[in-house]
């Protein structure tokens, strides 16, 4: 499920580098590992496959218009990506735009210390072992849950994850976000 | 963002990050969580789990012009603008269905002040404003399925506690309540319900097909 090798701090400074520079070759990048998995993704969540190719271009296109909105001291690229893929397809699906909470004001003057992002980082790596370490029948539950397979009665007897440390990580980041705003 | 006393529970949470929650309740947790910075961290904890699914999954071969048409795409499109704080009592999610804050709601009255305002309603949830006048009680109701109270403005106490701006209040199948508004400001509430008992009349309005984003 995980490489032994975690990829992340890449793709944050490939994010970067489209949001300060458009780097296109950045782009492409991102574009070569993320794209196949967000098809994959639609495609488990019931898309056909031209559908899935469509909409994920979409999404691929709406990562290089956001770039700039993404915090690195919050989510890991991947969360980032899939937040968006979820949207647009649930968008698809019911053709009518989903209500989205409303966006922190995240600009470069709220540049978060690189430390930050590297323990959010570290964490959600961490978070992929523990999900990994999970027995495989829970573990498909999740990736159920994800796809859209589960009703809402079965998410809630399949809450239970180990979220801790992520949870308090991303608090602190909001936290900052918010004493940076007053 | 002020102090949340009560935040969304877990599950709705997670309903929402996975995507299986109707669309009133969406918008009432996305409401809830542009006000709670608590209800913030725990949702993008479960999208985090998200985000651990969708890197895990085998690769799906793409199409061979993928990246040339994304980037055809992005030619023509601006980047997103970066949002500004918002001001009112309607955060975004709610500001944007509604076409603007308070003073643009269509207020019906229900009798005894009481008004409501319907936002959105289809098979499977109805989402409405509920202003109650200040001092005044709403009939006691039970309800099949879960109702969502959101209070935007003002405050009230039920059997369940004191709720004031941000905080969400979750009553399951068979609670009997009686909330009352606190003395001196109207309290304005976003209530979600479930489509299951009460608003099956609406079905037939929704037979309509809708069409765009």
């Amino acid at each position: 499920m995980t490489t032994s090798q975690n990829p992340e701090p890449q793709w944050v400074s490939q994010m970067a580098a489209v949001a300060q520079d458009q780097d296109r070759s950045a782009f492409a990048e991102l574009f070569r590992y993320f794209a196949p998995r967000v098809k994959a993704f639609l495609i488990k969540s019931g898309a056909d496959r031209s559908l899935a190719e469509e909409c994920m271009q979409d999404v691929m296109a709406t990562v290089w218009r956001k770039a700039h909105l993404y915090d690195p001291s919050r989510a890991s690229v991947a969360t980032w990506i899939f937040t968006i893929a979820r949207n647009r397809k649930i968008d698809l699906l019911r053709r009518y735009a989903r209500p989205e909470p409303e966006d922190l004001p995240w600009g470069p003057e709220q540049a978060p210390a690189p430390a930050d992002v590297i323990a959010l980082q570290q964490d959600s790596a961490r978070l992929a072992d523990a999900l990994d370490k999970l027995p495989a029948k829970q573990r498909e539950l999740i990736q159920q849950a994800y796809f859209g397979d589960l009703t809402h009665s079965e998410i809630a007897a399949a809450t239970g994850l180990p979220l801790g440390t992520i949870k308090s990580r991303i608090r602190l980041a909001l936290e900052r976000l918010r004493h940076s705003m007053t | 963002m002020t102090d949340i006393h009560h935040t969304a529970p877990d599950d709705l949470l997670m309903g929402y990050a996975t995507g299986a929650l109707p669309q009133a309740f969406d918008l009432v947790i996305a409401t809830h969580v542009s006000l709670s910075l608590d209800a913030r961290a725990r949702l993008e904890s479960f999208e985090a789990i998200g985000g651990v699914v969708l890197e895990g999954l085998d690769s799906t071969p793409v199409a061979e012009d993928s990246l040339e048409r994304t980037f055809a795409m992005i030619e023509n499109a601006a980047r997103d603008d970066i949002p500004a704080p918002s001001f009112g009592t309607f955060p975004t999610p709610l500001r944007t269905l509604v076409g603007g804050d308070e003073s643009a709601v269509r207020w019906r009255s229900l009798g005894g002040g009481v008004k409501q305002c319907v936002v959105h309603s289809d098979a499977h949830g109805t989402a409405r404003l509920l202003l109650i006048p200040a001092g005044r009680a709403m009939p006691s109701h039970s309800h099949n399925g879960t109702e969502m109270t959101l209070v935007l403005k003002g405050a009230f106490r039920d059997e369940g506690g004191r709720f004031a701006r941000g905080d969400l209040e979750v009553a399951d199948t068979e609670v009997d309540h009686q909330p009352i508004a606190e003395p001196g400001e109207d309290c304005i509430c976003l209530v979600a319900t479930d489509a299951r008992l009460k608003f099956r009349g609406l079905l037939p309005r929704l037979a309509q097909p809708f069409f765009g984003i």
